[in-house]
């Protein structure tokens, strides 16, 4: 018992990750119907500038915040380069941009902080909780991960259902040329999705470096990769299906390398992918009809 | 239309005939340029000196040239001159190719130090088979980089400055069962490295044969960031020590990691452990009660050690670390084959290389055994509030 409640622990301090980033996937695909594979590096930069932050001698809150807000110019300009001019093209062709565009993030990281491993400075001294004789232990990073990804996912739903920005960004997600019509900024509405997402990544990239601690340009790969799976799983265009989505993978993810064999994790991970596009291809979340946010 | 299709056809026979020539011009010239000049020894250097590796194959160049100067100012070997060529492979094991090519070709080399890795290494042992140059890799551990996979022949032209993994495996067992007293340990490798699993299966073969027991054996892969769950596993298995013999990068967050999970415990790993990234990555305190196995410590006591350290910091500014070290000894093994050999003739010195015997080198007194490994110690290391001691030196059997 007291093992499979540490498993879950571990397993949700790393869903929150994926679901972070599942977030911004999922919101994206909502608007304009792409997986933005360039996602996970927007989660490797807003590591970065959180290490630049930290390094300076920032506190948490504000490197974790300058992170969003940079991320957040970063997803706007990739949006308004790369991806505006293509909106009327084919969708493989803005796919195979994204993909153009992820390479382009962790090359040119190479080339501008070099591929060598950076470690984060002790931006907070680590406490541990111990419980049942000490066989469960939570860090105060765990409960700090989980807690922010909480907040951000609440702050998100309120943005979404209470803010004019949130009422256009769901009008423009059910039907774009009617959003238009009615007089919706459909430019700007599909930017702020972007700055919104790429925030959400950018908090996911310095949680992670504060958590594990180091960081290069090729990490967004696999939680990249991982959090499309979580998006999917949840429902791809469904904001909680993310959230729970990212949750539930990061969980399984522990259960499958606590129980059964840690090498078959990942293939689990891409296993449920095809299970879900098989059986349920909208979701746990996702009702068959095509709009959604 | 015809006599242009024509046309066509007879220049490019022109073309592809003069082509043809070129080559074969060029290979009775490579077999004239084998007989090589007389007043020098030209001995090729193939490095990772950009790329991945780039920091291995500058350190392990700057240990070389420490031996070679050195040589050269005393007045060289019977008055000649050795004139080192180190050119860059880009930790690349095609590019490891081609730089071999244009050092036996272009450069007249008759022999080759290089690479630092397994892979780039491997990359140019066919090659120097071929045209019968001897290799003496500085640094790779891989078993198949002088004894050829398949037909389990040793390769003879090859030969390396540094003990193979299977040691390494074998050394950290005896020390857990003789020195620390343990008797079950948990493997965690990392399957996407050979280097690893190399590393593990001597580990658990040794602490078995030794009376110990393997009580749990998981794995990662290169690139993980989250190992909660497989050391939460471990965990319950209650070993007295856990083995991870992998890279610096992963080894940090599973130390770090199995702390946080109060789990106290020794752990121990090889020289992919030496980095100063690893104490960053970890934290010193992680760190404590940890053990590895590498070449050398900077902080021994002998006295070659201490000569050697000084030296290289005088002269690069940096303390030596396993990389430039094999450098220094793989030329200086070199020199002493060259000594022997007398002539700049590969063959000869690829004769000489075979009969090595108690050469007195920094990282311990080498001979050659079958397969051209070097056999000699391996020095422990503990970790102490993220700094590396020396802990002891367990030499084989």
């Amino acid at each position: 018992m007291e093992v499979f409640i540490q498993q879950l622990i571990n397993g949700l301090s790393l869903g929150s990750i994926y679901a972070l980033i599942a977030l911004g996937y999922t919101m994206v695909y909502g608007i304009i119907r792409l997986i933005n594979f360039a996602h996970g590096d927007v989660y490797m930069v807003g590591a970065y500038v959180g290490f630049f932050a930290t390094t300076q001698g920032w506190g948490f809150l504000p490197s974790l915040i300058i992170s969003m807000v940079v991320c957040a110019i970063l997803g706007v300009v990739i949006e308004r380069l790369a991806y505006k001019p293509l909106r009327s093209a084919p969708k493989i062709a803005v796919l195979i941009t994204a993909i153009g565009v992820s390479f382009f993030l962790e090359n040119g990281g190479v080339l501008a902080v070099g591929a060598k491993i950076r470690t984060f400075p002790n931006v907070f001294q680590e406490v541990q909780y111990h419980f049942f004789n000490g066989t469960v232990v939570i860090t105060n990073r765990q409960i700090v991960i989980m807690v922010v990804t909480v907040l951000l996912m609440l702050l998100l739903q309120y943005i979404v259902h209470y803010t004019k920005t949130g009422k256009a960004m769901r009008a423009v997600s059910h039907d774009t040329q009617a959003a238009m019509l009615m007089g919706i900024n459909v430019d700007n509405t599909i930017s702020a999705t972007f700055a919104i997402g790429s925030s959400l990544a950018a908090a996911a990239g310095v949680l992670v470096g504060i958590y594990y601690n180091a960081i290069n340009p090729y990490m967004g790969i696999m939680p990249g990769l991982k959090a499309f799976v979580a998006a999917v799983v949840g429902g791809i265009g469904v904001i909680p299906g993310a959230f729970v989505g990212g949750l539930s993978l990061g969980v399984i993810e522990a259960l499958v390398s606590g129980y059964g064999q840690s090498l078959y994790r990942d293939a689990v991970a891409f296993a449920l992918l095809i299970i879900i596009l098989i059986v349920k291809p909208s979701g746990l979340f996702g009702s068959n009809v095509r709009e959604k946010v | 239309m015809q006599w242009k299709k024509s046309l066509v056809a007879a220049v490019s026979l022109v073309v592809t005939a003069s082509l043809l020539t070129a080559c074969s011009g060029g290979g009775s010239k490579e077999t004239a340029a084998n007989a090589p000049a007389a007043n020098e020894f030209v001995i090729g250097g193939n490095f990772e000196l950009s790329g991945g590796q780039a920091t291995f194959g500058k350190a392990a160049v700057n240990g070389a040239k420490m031996v070679f100067d050195k040589v050269n100012a005393e007045g060289g070997i019977n008055g000649k001159k050795i004139k080192f060529v180190a050119l860059d492979n880009k930790s690349e094991a095609t590019e490891s190719t081609n730089v071999a090519t244009k050092l036996i070709n272009s450069e007249k080399a008759v022999a080759i130090l290089g690479c630092t890795t397994s892979g780039d290494t491997l990359g140019m042992v066919q090659l120097a088979m071929d045209k019968k140059v001897p290799v003496l890799s500085t640094s790779a551990t891989n078993p198949k980089v002088t004894v050829d996979e398949n037909s389990k022949k040793t390769n003879d032209f090859i030969f390396r400055a540094c003990f193979i993994d299977p040691f390494q495996g074998t050394v950290m067992a005896n020390f857990t069962l003789n020195n620390l007293k343990l008797k079950t340990a948990a493997v965690l490798t990392d399957n996407q490295a050979p280097y690893s699993k190399g590393l593990a299966q001597f580990f658990k073969e040794s602490l078995v044969k030794g009376g110990g027991e393997i009580v749990a054996d998981e794995g990662y892969v290169t690139g993980d960031q989250d190992f909660k769950a497989t050391l939460t596993k471990i965990r319950g298995k209650n070993p007295d020590v856990i083995y991870v013999p992998g890279y610096y990068e992963e080894v940090g967050k599973i130390v770090k990691q199995a702390r946080e999970l109060g789990m106290n415990m020794p752990i121990m790993g090889g020289d992919g452990w030496d980095s100063p990234k690893l104490t960053e990555i970890a934290t010193a305190a992680a760190l404590n009660n940890t053990f590895f196995s590498n070449h050398y410590s900077s902080e021994d006591t002998d006295p070659l050690v201490v000569d050697f350290v000084k030296k290289y910091k005088e002269l690069y500014g940096e303390v030596p670390d396993s990389m430039a070290v094999l450098g220094y000894d793989g030329a200086l093994i070199m020199v002493d084959a060259l000594k022997r050999a007398g002539e700049p003739n590969p063959v000869k010195i690829k004769e000489a290389l075979v009969s090595t015997k108690d050469l007195q080198t920094v990282t311990g007194k080498i001979s050659y055994d079958e397969q051209h490994n070097p056999i000699k110690a391996a020095a422990i290391i503990e970790m102490k509030d993220g700094k590396q001691t020396f802990k002891d030196k367990v030499a084989p059997k």
